[in-house]
């Protein structure tokens, strides 16, 4: 079914993704050539306007405090980092490096404790001033400043400097061995900003700085008018690099709606040429792309998992100041029994069944860490708490002294276990909390299901948002590196508990803390040899999965179903980086 | 058999002496019952109100019992409406959503029309308070709706639910939000008919026998400005119902498995092309509804309007 479905002229490049990231080593092969494939011979401007939807609209075209995606992509039209990632997980020298650093050519030192960078000549900001050494060394000042409160700050984990050593030569050196030495510098964590324009934005000056609404970049594109929450209308950038490119001479970012009216817009009535991530039910967008004659659907297994986070702390609203900060204790769901219960009782197979298609936009998974591939755990799919086993949830229950009361609702010492669940407005989310909560009732979880539009959701300041976490299980997707270790650390270590001291800035939402797991991180972070690292990262994830701290649903595709207009050529979607991260490439 | 004879011979005497004096309602009554089309609406609704409040339980298939092998069936016999995507029956989803949608319309309606008359009466009847008055109804028209209802929503969503428990919270929240933004229309129709009663003869004899305030408003002027705010009433009712579907269409009403009906419009927005009774079912409820209520508002127009009896 998978393969029928995809085999519509993009199948050899879907299928080269699957089985390239099956068997490469993601950071040891780079690819030196920039762009690849599907770059044709364009003359510049010579498109009219290119049309993008997203459903979620960017708010920030800073990508160091972006809240989501959305953000980060808005911002890759005009902010490059020095490379991107390319589909395979390899680095790719389409930014601001003119090569890609390696142990053989010298870049990287041979104790992987740091990294040279090799800059292009002649590059310009799109204000015409030259683009040095400096403002790489500047935006790593910006970028990993603690007071900044950077929502890419766990890339700078690690990292002792950045180093200018001539204008056209960057020099990134970590504190101890990285084997994950291109953590700086690579893809959507990493975009360099001009130092000129954010010299007054430094420190605890990075909240509300002017210029992250409209940043100059070296992109190829820059950016006209920016309305936050709503549209960005770009021009080309005449001082971009490559004379042939970009193709467009205008480009709309269009924001908000939903993911339904994003698919009929792409594939029924045309208006858009690339629709981002159509999260809707297999069952409608299925016969949608395979009727229309005007975009096709792309998609690639990547690192995007659909997954349940539990709360570690406490939500009750009366601790006021206190509410879900990292040092308070959720009150039942500190049991391991009851998350454990939890976990038995969600039945992930139906859920991929009825909402995903079984493969066509996602596929059941219990890690939280799926792709590389040697990095995705075999282990897991034999634990009990990746089963659908409602008798086991009620034994784990009965034996935990959580006995049913006379409304249904199991309760212990006086708790009760009511949860509230929730998710972004979405019809396949909404769908997924109606199949969970009719199991969870049946073990005896009082289940409130709650939904928040996904502007707010994806709001670190929100308190009905993701980050504040005020709710006892919240769902949505996230991904991570080709490297997983800023990924995991960010994900679940004590010391990304999100909280107000740090704005909610970090992304440990459940506020999660584990010394064992802490410590593999850590492990990772000075590890070299590769089969060990896999042998970590799969230790990592089984951690998250057997502890209950996070309940993985869905791989999904990634970047998930995009529609795309069938005359739009060069869209080469990379698990691994922003979905805009080849923009310069595309044409009509 | 003899006295029902006698009974009988006596009784059309009778009957006639003790007929009823004719009040404005028996009037209203007897001409609403002419208008065809209140009739019908009254029908309607009355059906659709009792279907919601017993249906639920004549129907025994639960509402939110899920059956993924029937999921996206077209009507059957077993299943009225058909299913959704999940398999869940839409009919029961209908009957108990339709409860929670037209007891939103009733009461916020019932809280609009108290606000607007009380505030209209005041300002009609008391010179001193009617500009004050007039221009917080002025601010209240300006308000912008859906905005406020998201402040609104984002400020009590939390103390209401915590005291009431999620679904009777949000309802109480959502019929007092529709209700304070709906009454000012109520409350310059009220005004206009009191500024014009009170100049009246009947209301100076009420006040040359020595009447405090409070009787005239109540007992000799409200009951004249019954009939435009009726009318109001049974417009604004259809209105608070779409207001409900608008915030359920948008995700922000009642938690997302309460199946209200705009909610089961939203929910069914994606599957219009393959499974068009899934919107088609919902969509016609709140039609049927908010046209039978605007029937009946016609009906009472008509038959509370004087110069038509």
């Amino acid at each position: 079914m998978e393969s029928s479905y995809l085999h519509r002229g993009f199948a050899l490049a879907v299928t080269a993704t699957i089985a390239l990231a099956a068997c490469t080593q993601p950071g040891t092969s780079p690819s030196a050539a920039p762009s690849g494939s599907a770059a044709p011979v364009a003359q510049r401007g010579a498109g009219g306007e290119l049309k993008i939807l997203y459903w979620q609209a960017p708010t920030i075209l800073n990508p160091h405090q972006a809240t989501g995606t959305k953000d980060n992509d808005a911002s890759r039209l005009v902010l490059e980092p020095l490379a991107s990632w390319d589909k395979n997980g390899a680095p790719l020298a389409n930014g601001l490096a003119s090569e890609i650093p390696t142990v053989a050519n010298g870049g990287v030192a041979k104790d992987f404790t740091s990294v040279t960078w090799k800059l292009r000549t002649g590059v310009k900001w799109s204000d015409g001033t030259p683009f040095t050494a400096d403002d790489v060394v500047a935006s790593y000042t910006y970028q990993c400043d603690e007071a900044a409160a950077t929502s890419t700050f766990d890339v700078c984990t690690g990292v002792k400097s950045v180093t200018a050593k001539d204008p056209n030569t960057a020099v990134v050196t970590y504190s101890a061995s990285q084997p994950f030495y291109y953590q700086w510098g690579v893809g959507f964590n990493s975009p360099i900003l001009q130092k000129a324009q954010y010299a007054n934005c430094l420190g605890a000056k990075a909240k509300d700085c002017p210029a992250d609404l409209k940043p100059i970049g070296t992109g190829p594109y820059k950016v006209n008018t920016f309305k936050p929450g709503d549209t960005v209308l770009y021009d080309l950038n005449e001082n971009f690099r490559d004379p042939n490119k970009p193709f467009f001479k205008t480009v709309t970012f269009k924001g908000g709606g939903d993911a339904a009216s994003a698919a009929r817009a792409v594939f029924q009535t045309g208006d858009i040429d690339y629709g981002w991530n159509l999260q809707v039910e297999a069952s409608v967008l299925k016969p949608m792309a395979a009727n229309s004659t005007l975009a096709r659907l792309l998609t690639a297994y990547g690192s995007s998992v659909e997954r349940l986070l539990v709360n570690f702390s406490n939500p009750d609203p009366s601790l006021g100041d206190k509410r879900g900060e990292p040092d308070t204790k959720h009150p039942f769901f500190s049991d391991i029994h009851v998350r454990r219960a939890l976990a038995m009782a969600t039945n992930r197979s139906a859920v991929a069944a009825q909402l995903y298609g079984d493969g066509l936009a996602g596929k059941a998974t219990c890690n939280l860490l799926t792709a590389p591939e040697p990095m995705n755990s075999k282990n897991t799919d034999s634990l009990d708490v990746c089963k659908f086993d409602l008798n086991a949830a009620n034994k784990e229950l009965d034996d935990a002294g959580w006995a049913k009361g006379s409304d249904g609702i199991r309760a212990k010492g006086g708790v009760k276990l009511k949860i509230v669940y929730q998710t972004t407005v979405n019809s396949v989310r909404q769908s997924t909390q109606a199949i969970l909560k009719a199991d969870w009732e049946k073990v005896g979880f009082s289940v409130e299901l709650k939904s928040v539009p996904a502007a707010t959701f994806f709001t670190n300041t929100s308190p009905d948002g993701a980050n504040h976490f005020w709710a006892d299980v919240e769902m949505f997707t996230n991904s991570g590196d080709p490297d997983p270790t800023s990924y995991l650390s960010s994900t679940a270590s004590c010391k990304q508990a999100t909280g107000k001291a740090n704005n909610w800035n970090f992304g440990n939402y459940m506020r999660y803390c584990n010394a064992d797991y802490d410590k593999i991180i850590d492990q990772l972070r000075t590890e070299t040899d590769t089969a060990k690292r896999n042998q970590l990262a799969i230790q990592a994830n089984d951690i998250l999965t057997k502890d209950v701290a996070v309940i993985p649903l869905i791989t999904r595709v990634a970047p998930t179903p995009d529609g795309v207009s069938k005359a739009l050529k060069g869209v080469d979607p990379s698990p691994w980086d922003s979905a805009m991260y080849n923009i310069a490439d595309w044409s009509k | 058999m003899a006295t029902t004879q006698a009974r009988f011979t006596t009784a059309p005497v009778k009957a006639d002496m003790l007929r009823p004096p004719r009040s404005l309602w028996t009037d209203a009554w007897y001409q609403f019952r002419r208008h065809k089309l209140a009739m019908a609406g009254l029908g309607v609704l009355s059906f659709l109100i009792l279907a919601t409040l017993i249906g639920p339980y004549l129907w025994q298939v639960r509402m939110d019992a899920l059956d993924y092998s029937i999921a996206l069936e077209g009507p059957s016999p077993d299943h009225p409406f058909g299913t959704d995507n999940l398999g869940r029956d839409l009919f029961a989803r209908a009957l108990w959503g339709g409860r929670v949608s037209i007891a939103v319309g009733l009461s916020a309606v019932l809280i609009a029309i108290t606000l607007g008359t009380l505030i209209g009466a005041l300002a009609g009847y008391f010179n001193r308070l009617d500009n004050p008055l007039m221009r917080l109804t002025d601010l209240f028209l300006s308000l912008p709706i859906l905005p406020l209802l998201l402040i609104v929503i984002y400020l009590f969503r939390d103390p209401l639910r915590a005291a009431f428990g999620p679904e009777v919270g949000i309802f109480i929240m959502i019929v007092t939000v529709i209700g304070v933004l709906e009454w000012m229309p109520v409350a310059r129709l009220v005004r206009a008919q009191f500024l014009s009663l009170k100049q009246k003869e009947f209301v100076e004899a009420a006040r040359a026998i020595g009447d405090p305030d409070f009787a005239i408003i109540w007992r000799h002027i409200l009951p004249n400005t019954l009939s435009p705010v009726l009318v109001a009433a049974t417009i604004g009712v259809g209105g608070a119902i779409l207001t409900e579907s608008t915030l359920s269409f948008l995700g922000l009403g009642f938690p997302p498995d309460v199946p209200t009906w705009g909610r089961l419009l939203y929910d069914a927005q994606n599957f219009i092309e393959i499974a068009t009774y899934w919107v088609f079912f919902p969509g016609f409820l709140i039609f049927l509804t908010v046209l039978s209520i605007n029937y009946i508002g016609d009906g009472l127009r008509d038959a509370l309007d004087p110069r038509k009896t």
